[in-house]
């Protein structure tokens, strides 16, 4: 790969145009804030948002009776950031790849609930065959490449994914999200300089939802705006308000044109809020019960589609039968993640190696 | 219709909790989402949302109740006649755990031999470091996915000169300088390979490589299985392991032991050119995720290899080098060496020794190793590395497991000095293994 900077010389660029070039990114979404969505669209916005509500909702229900185990990182309350982003990207063609808070992600990308729901209650039904649980999960045919339970081995991942894309000229561009608190991993930094070195095609998002289990961002972090934390290899950041899918939508855009045209990656900070838990098993003494109620009230990414929605002229009718699909369909998932069967014993051995030697 | 509210686990160990506080009472709405009530254990407090629709009919459990067991019905919510009844799940029978089954383990089938050298094979002398070399330009050469990575290893030709000349060949986009990053540019690699790609990644050495045994382990090794069969990790990472000389214990220590442990690598340790070269070609075109340990002392060591249009071996294939009806002695890497020294030694005092090189740590040839081993009944383990745990201690559990019957006397292992290895050129020679030593093991074994 060859090196991307005019400066290997050692000459040095003017500090001006370096600053402007890591604000260009955040001025253009500046100027067109939210993205210009057709009622048709929003409400697809809304019912992917809905679907992820609804199907968090029945996994910790599920949770609750003992049918999943383990770790179940819910995503309720972030909807808008992996559908907001994920609308404009291809399946299939690019890449998106997460930490262990990857339910969400997996439907935002179109993977059927039921095979997610069944790897949940661990049955040789789910997308890994209940061999991977919540926190391992991944469609090669999407492009979505898990689901990792190392906190930030999925941004060094992604690096790579997006050095395939490039080395492949596939046109592909890789998502990789992390949260706040993954943001504090050395590798993630690794990866920053090899990204931009190199010019690989990637995005990096961080999800700030405020927490890492039950650290708060300024108790964990010295620099808590996020997306400045590019600067050092010369990663433009985005600051984005995660909490409105339209906002999300129009800097994703932003950023994505910025990465295809070769430019290289650029640092997105999306602000969000986990309703739920870090797990299911929290001890939720880190924060203020009005602190939740605050964001659940004032801030829900789903309850303000669905205002806008309503202001828009979209019937009643048509939003409750949303609903109601989302209803059945979420049950569906449910019914069949408890009704299949668990593995067979033999698939205890299988899948260690792809190969026999 | 009313659909009944269960107390919930809060993880699979817990059995009771309590019901610290409702947030609504009887007859207020609720909609999904709405928190209703709040329930604690010692560890941790859990907020309990509705998920369907209604009023509250009946509160069962007053708050400040203790000792609630999980599944029995808190509170009953009237619904509003359009809840799907499915949507109201109840608590499935704990099964009671089934009778330990035994699981039929599934048996190796027997391992391919390596193939025939056509007679009248030209055979030509090779360093290790240029079969190296040239495997991994016969296998770029063979398929475009495949390109190499690391510090060092393309403008500079490689710190110890094994990527010589790729650069030239291969050109920037498959000959990539990475900086001093392994954590990352492991991580690299392996996303690289999940991409579709088949990635050479060189540490300069394995000891630095302990930056990024996280991806070696966590990120290529698990993922197949993880994924259920569907996502691949098809790289290789390949550097000098092991003690090379006079550069202290930082810089000096064998792997072998620490990667051969993990289910889902495969682990490879090649002595002579010919396995150095047959086998980093199989490894490059494994799906697995392969883990190639070279040594820096052996680099320069030149042995014959047949001149062929494509020499690939066999990967998981013990190779017996020396043939003798006394005793065994098994080794790999830079202890195979060794192992013949003291074989030839041995020989002069009239013990015919077998010696048996690996080549690949896992999955390990057990067969190979036993079939010797019914054959001289004696049995000794040479390994430039630490005794605790190590690939000798393994293959001495496999004798007793598999070849008591075979044995006239303990297995014996001879390993490094377990110390870390010193700089002082008389402690560094007194820490490593050497013939001497293997000589003296082998004579005890024979009671000699
Ligand atoms: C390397 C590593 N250290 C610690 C953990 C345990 N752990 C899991 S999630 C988590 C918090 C991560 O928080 P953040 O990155 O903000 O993501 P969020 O959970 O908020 O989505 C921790 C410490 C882990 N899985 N991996
Ligand atoms: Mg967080």
């Amino acid at each position: 790969m060859q090196n991307r900077r005019s400066n290997r010389d050692g000459r040095q660029r003017p500090q001006s145009e370096i600053k402007s070039a890591l604000r260009s990114l955040q001025e253009t979404h500046a100027a067109n804030l939210r993205h210009k969505a057709s009622d048709e669209e929003l409400l697809k916005f809304y019912e992917q948002m809905l679907l992820i509500r609804r199907f968090e909702e029945r996994a910790g229900q599920l949770y609750g009776l003992g049918l999943i185990g383990g770790f179940c990182h819910l995503y309720i309350g972030q909807e808008a950031v992996a559908v907001g982003l994920q609308s404009a990207l291809t399946p299939g063609k690019d890449s998106v790849i997460t930490g262990y808070r990857d339910h969400g992600h997996m439907l935002a990308y179109g993977i059927d609930p039921k095979v997610i729901m069944a790897e949940l209650t661990g049955r040789a039904a789910g997308i890994s065959r209940g061999k991977g649980g919540s926190m391992h999960m991944f469609s090669v045919d999407h492009k979505f490449y898990g689901g990792h339970g190392i906190v930030g081995a999925q941004v060094p991942l992604g690096a790579g994914l997006a050095f395939s894309h490039k080395y492949n000229e596939d046109g592909g561009v890789c998502m990789a999200y992390f949260g706040d608190g993954a943001a504090n991993q050395g590798q993630v930094y690794e990866a920053f300089n090899m990204a931009a070195l190199w010019s690989l095609p990637i995005v990096f998002v961080v999800e700030n939802n405020g927490y890492a289990m039950g650290t708060a961002v300024k108790r964990g972090s010295a620099e808590t705006d996020f997306y400045r934390r590019g600067t050092a290899f010369r990663i433009p950041g985005m600051n984005v308000n995660g909490m409105d899918v339209l906002e999300v939508r129009a800097a994703a855009e932003v950023a994505l044109a910025h990465v295809r045209s070769g430019a290289g990656p650029v640092l997105m900070e999306l602000h969000t809020y986990r309703y739920r838990g870090h797990s299911m098993s929290d001890p939720a003494k880190y924060r203020s019960r009005e602190e939740v109620q605050d964001m659940r009230e004032n801030h829900d990414p789903i309850e303000a589609a669905k205002a806008e929605l309503v202001k828009r002229g979209v019937s009643e009718e048509r939003m409750k039968d949303i609903d109601k699909q989302i209803r059945s369909k979420v049950a569906e998932a449910a019914d069949f993640a408890e009704n299949s069967p668990e593995p067979e014993l033999p698939e205890l051995y299988t899948d260690v190696l792809v190969e026999t030697y | 219709m009313g659909i009944e509210l269960r107390m919930p686990a809060l993880s699979p160990t817990m059995e009771e909790g309590t019901l610290a506080k409702w947030l609504v009472k009887e007859g207020d709405e609720v909609k999904s989402g709405d928190i209703l009530a709040e329930i604690e254990t010692d560890k941790a407090t859990m907020e309990f949302e509705a998920v369907d629709e209604g009023i509250v009919g009946k509160i069962l459990v007053a708050e400040g109740t203790e000792g609630v067991k999980v599944g029995t019905v808190i509170a009953v919510i009237g619904g509003d006649g359009e809840v799907t009844p499915s949507s109201a799940p109840v608590l499935t029978e704990v099964q009671a755990a089934p009778p330990a089954i035994a699981i039929e383990r599934p048996v190796a089938a027997p391992r391919a031999a390596d193939p025939a050298v056509p007679a009248g094979t030209n055979m030509k002398m090779s360093t290790v470091r240029e079969a190296l070399r040239d495997a991994m330009a016969e296998e770029m050469r063979r398929d475009g996915r495949v390109f190499v990575m690391g510090e060092e290893v393309a403008d500079y030709q490689g710190a110890y000169k094994v990527t010589q000349g790729l650069l030239e060949e291969f050109g920037p986009k498959r000959v990539i300088d990475t900086p001093i990053t392994e954590y990352g540019f492991a991580g690299i690699g392996a996303g690289a390979a999940m991409g579709g790609l088949r990635p050479v990644v060189e540490f300069m050495t394995f000891n630095f490589a302990m930056q990024a045994i996280d991806h070696i382990i966590n990120s290529a090794a698990k993922t197949n299985y993880m994924s259920g069969g569907q996502m691949r990790c098809p790289v290789v990472f390949r550097g000098p392991n092991g003690a090379a000389s006079r550069v202290g214990a930082q810089h000096s220590q064998n792997y072998g032991p620490w990667y051969a442990n993990v289910p889902g690598l495969v682990v490879i340790a090649p002595y002579d050119a010919s396995d150095a070269k047959g086998l980093l070609k199989a490894a490059i075109r494994s799906d697995d995720p392969v883990v190639f340990l070279e040594n820096e002392l052996v680099y320069g060591r030149s042995f014959e290899l047949p001149e062929l249009d494509d020499h690939v071996l066999p990967i998981g294939k013990a190779r017996i080098m020396r043939e003798g009806s006394d005793v065994t002695i098994v080794s790999y890497s830079i202890g195979v060496g060794l192992a013949l020294e003291a074989a030839d030694a041995l020989a002069a005092e009239g013990i015919e020794a077998e010696v048996i090189d690996l080549r690949t740590l896992r999955p390990l040839d057990k067969e190979t190793i036993l079939a010797s081993l019914a054959k001289t009944n004696r049995l000794v383990v040479a390994e430039e590395g630490w005794p605790q745990c190590s690939i000798a201690s393994e293959i001495t559990a496999i004798c007793m497991e598999d070849g008591f019957d075979h044995l006239d006397a303990p297995v014996l292992r001879v390993c490094n000095e377990d110390v870390p290895l010193p700089y002082a050129a008389n402690l560094e020679k007194a820490a490593v293994i050497d013939a001497a030593r293997i000589v003296v093991a082998v004579k005890r074994v024979c009671h000699r």
